[in-house]
């Protein structure tokens, strides 16, 4: 299916989701964001994996395992970061990451 | 060969009477706990005299002819090393023996003497339950096969009397007493310790047999090792002796036993003037075939108590409260006893000095116990310890005053009685050795029989002061311990003591030296002469001598100023030039690097607590930003 593209493009655009990702996690200030920023960088590691173990070890699956382990995980750290977020909302009616700074010192 | 394993009761019994009453004293009547206490005290009273029976005259002698030095008891309690062990039990031998005695029969005196005289105090069953444990220990005490369970018994013997000083522990001047009592032995225990750690250090042993033996290690070890002049081991028996005289109250530690008569009377009588104040004789005695190969520290000993006995004596003459007229007494007759072991030989008639001290030790424990119960039966009547707030008692109290005058006798040395024969034997032992110390004893001689009725015609003759209510003879139980303890004072001078303990174990004769008796008789009969003089009638003639001797006077009415002397050491020297400085550098340096140490880490985390600021975002920047740094630092570590 992607015969002939390299795996260098794989690369690049894993790792632009990558920083895409940390940089939407460090500075957006809606919890529900900041999620999906984490999601991005599951999601570019998905990519590495399976760009990975297509290219450099066809006869393996290794790679494509633990892709979808990781969606999975991801998918069940997901439910808890909701319930979290939407605890907190009950509670502080705010989900800016900045105004829920009750565990400091 | 007798089992006397049955010996071990005569320490548990009080010791059971010790916990019954003092754990469940309040819930008896008071009356059970005095009979518990004293029915405790009369069968292991009986005990002993069983004891001192089968010992003196059933047991075979030894090999040589004298008595046994028998281990009735032995366990192991603490094994130090194979060679080292400390063991309790009970040893017999002569001296311990006659302390049985001499322990339990005052003991049981005082017992049945408190029923009637702490009638209805508080505390009742308290009194009862530490008489007890004072009698466990000073029992413990003597009978102890080894130097470290004598220490042991020793302490506790301080404990007991501590505690029944501060009997009346809501009075100011009776805690204080009993804390000054309690701090100035337990210093002179210090010196006792010193001395057993040097003794067992250099001998290897604690036990009293092998210490005392004529093959002893203490004759061979630790004479090569010299220090300031005298031999290791002369330092540990002075030490050793340190303990002695604090207990015995000889000075200049003796500043705690006037003090101590805050206790109640039978206390004084039982604890201060029969057996525990006589422990320090005791010790030396126990450590006697030591001591003779030491001269020197020997020396010391008979000059110590040389000395305390004229001191004492000339205070006794002065004081108005009669308790501590007798105490100061007892200073004086334990003085006495510690001159006759000083200068006393061993074995054979040279040990003379060595059994009059004990014989004297015997026949002072009745007529002193007597004198101190007469005076609290004097104190019970007249609700005074004063001697200027009594006068004419004789006719309201006649068996105090009965039994009193033969304690005076007793104590005064006029024969028959029991004094008389054991300082006779005192006055020979000192004529033999030294002419000094024998004329400062013969001087006590006449002071004593003076000071003694001093206080009698006092308190008994004279005119008779006013008295708020009529006084009246105490009850049974108290004129029968009185009754029991001046026979006691007549007849135990004539028990042949020189055929039952000797320095060595081996009967010797002993014939009255009338060269030494009959002025010693003479002196005490001008003692008492001037005393009736002075004191039957009321005249003013007390008055002039006083004045006439003013400075010295004073002097001896404030004991010397001893007691100033140690203040001003205490308080002035020691508080201010060694515990102020202490005090200074616990608080500023000890403590002041430790709240030093506080402070740095409490200022620091006041510093950097902003970091952790709560900010989600913050936090994961720092930990990207470190993660890029290592990635970083990693790759170009690994491309060259």
């Amino acid at each position: 299916m992607f015969e002939g593209v390299p795996l260098t493009w794989f690369l690049i655009t894993g790792t632009i989701m990558f920083f895409v990702g940390v940089y939407g996690f460090l500075v957006r200030k809606n919890l529900i964001t900041i999620l999906m920023s984490i999601e991005l960088i599951l999601n570019s590691v998905n990519i590495n994996f399976v760009a990975f173990n297509k290219i450099l070890y066809p006869d393996h699956l290794e790679g494509m395992f633990f892709t979808i382990f990781i969606i999975a995980v991801a998918a069940a750290e997901a439910s808890v970061a909701i319930a979290i977020i939407i605890n907190i909302y009950r509670r502080l009616v705010n989900i800016d990451v900045e105004k829920i700074n009750e565990m400091k010192y | 060969m007798i089992d006397f394993s049955f010996t071990v009761w005569i320490l548990l019994i009080p010791l059971v009477v010790f916990v019954l009453v003092g754990l469940f004293g309040n819930r008896f009547k008071p009356i059970v706990s005095g009979v518990i206490g004293t029915s405790g005290l009369f069968v292991i009273w009986v005990l002993s005299l069983f004891t001192a029976y089968k010992y003196f005259f059933v047991l075979e002698k030894a090999a040589d002819g004298s008595f046994q030095k028998l281990l009735a008891v032995n366990t192991v309690w603490l094994n130090l090393t194979d060679k080292l062990h400390v063991d309790l039990g009970v040893l017999l031998d002569p001296i311990s023996v006659m302390m049985l005695i001499v322990i339990t029969t005052v003991s049981f005196m005082a017992h049945l003497y408190s029923i009637g005289y702490m009638h209805g105090e508080k505390g009742f069953s308290r009194f009862f339950a530490t008489l007890s444990l004072f009698s466990f220990s000073m029992l413990g005490l003597v009978v102890a096969t080894n130097i470290f369970q004598m220490y042991i018994f020793w302490e506790l013997v301080g404990v007991s009397s501590y505690l029944l000083i501060g009997f009346y522990y809501t009075r100011d001047s009776a805690v204080a007493a009993s804390k000054k009592a309690f701090i100035v032995t337990r210093f002179a225990d210090l010196g006792f310790l010193i001395g057993i750690l040097i003794l067992s250090y250099t001998t290897g042993t604690f036990d009293f047999i092998t210490l005392t033996s004529s093959n002893s290690p203490a004759f061979s070890s630790g004479q090569g090792i010299w220090f300031l002049g005298m031999s290791t081991m002369t330092w540990s028996m002075i030490f050793i002796f340190m303990g002695g005289a604090g207990k015995s109250a000889m000075f200049p530690l003796h500043i705690w036993l006037p003090d101590a008569m805050e206790g109640p009377t039978p206390v004084s009588a039982l604890i201060h003037a029969a057996t525990m104040v006589v422990a320090g004789v005791y010790l030396v005695a126990r450590m006697f075939p030591i001591y003779i190969h030491e001269p020197a520290a020997l020396d010391i000993v008979a000059w110590v108590g040389a000395f305390t006995s004229l001191f004492a004596a000339v205070i006794a003459c002065t004081q108005l409260d009669i308790k501590r007229v007798l105490a100061y007494s007892t200073m004086s007759q334990i003085g006495y006893m510690m001159l006759a072991l000083g200068v006393s030989g061993y074995g054979g008639h040279n040990g003379l000095g060595y059994m009059a001290s004990m014989f004297h030790l015997f026949t002072h424990a009745f007529f002193k116990a007597l004198l101190f119960l007469g005076a609290g039966a004097i104190i019970h009547a007249v609700h005074s310890n004063y001697m200027n707030e009594m006068g004419g008692l004789r006719k309201y109290l006649p068996i105090t005053h009965l039994t009193f005058l033969i304690a005076c006798l007793a104590i005064a040395g006029i024969p028959p009685f029991a004094g008389f024969f054991s300082k006779d034997e005192i006055l020979v032992a000192a004529f033999h050795h030294n002419k000094a110390l024998f004329t400062i004893e013969y001087i006590v001689a006449g002071l004593t029989a003076f000071y003694m009725f001093r206080l009698y015609y006092s308190v008994f003759w004279r005119k008779e002061v006013h008295y708020h209510h009529t006084p009246h003879e105490a009850p049974a139980t108290m004129t029968i311990p009185l009754i029991f303890l001046a026979l006691g004072s007549v007849f135990t001078g004539f028990i042949p003591f020189s055929k039952l303990v000797t320095s060595d174990g081996l009967p010797f004769e002993i014939h009255t030296e009338w060269m030494v008796a009959i002025p010693s008789i003479l002196v005490a009969v001008v003692g008492i002469a001037i005393a009736t003089f002075l004191y039957r009638k009321d005249n003013n003639m007390p008055q002039r001598i006083t004045t006439a001797l003013g400075g010295f006077y004073t002097a001896a009415f404030h004991k010397f100023y001893i007691d100033e002397v140690y203040l001003f050491i205490t308080k002035k020297i020691i508080f201010n030039y060694i515990s102020r400085p202490i005090a200074w550098f616990d608080r500023h340096i000890v403590d002041g690097t430790m709240n030093g140490v506080a402070f740095v880490t409490n200022e620091a985390s006041d510093r950097i607590k902003k970091l952790q600021s709560g900010q989600l975002q913050q936090y994961a920047l720092v930990f990207v930003s470190g993660t890029v740094f290592l990635a970083l630092l990693f790759i170009y570590l690994w491309t060259n």
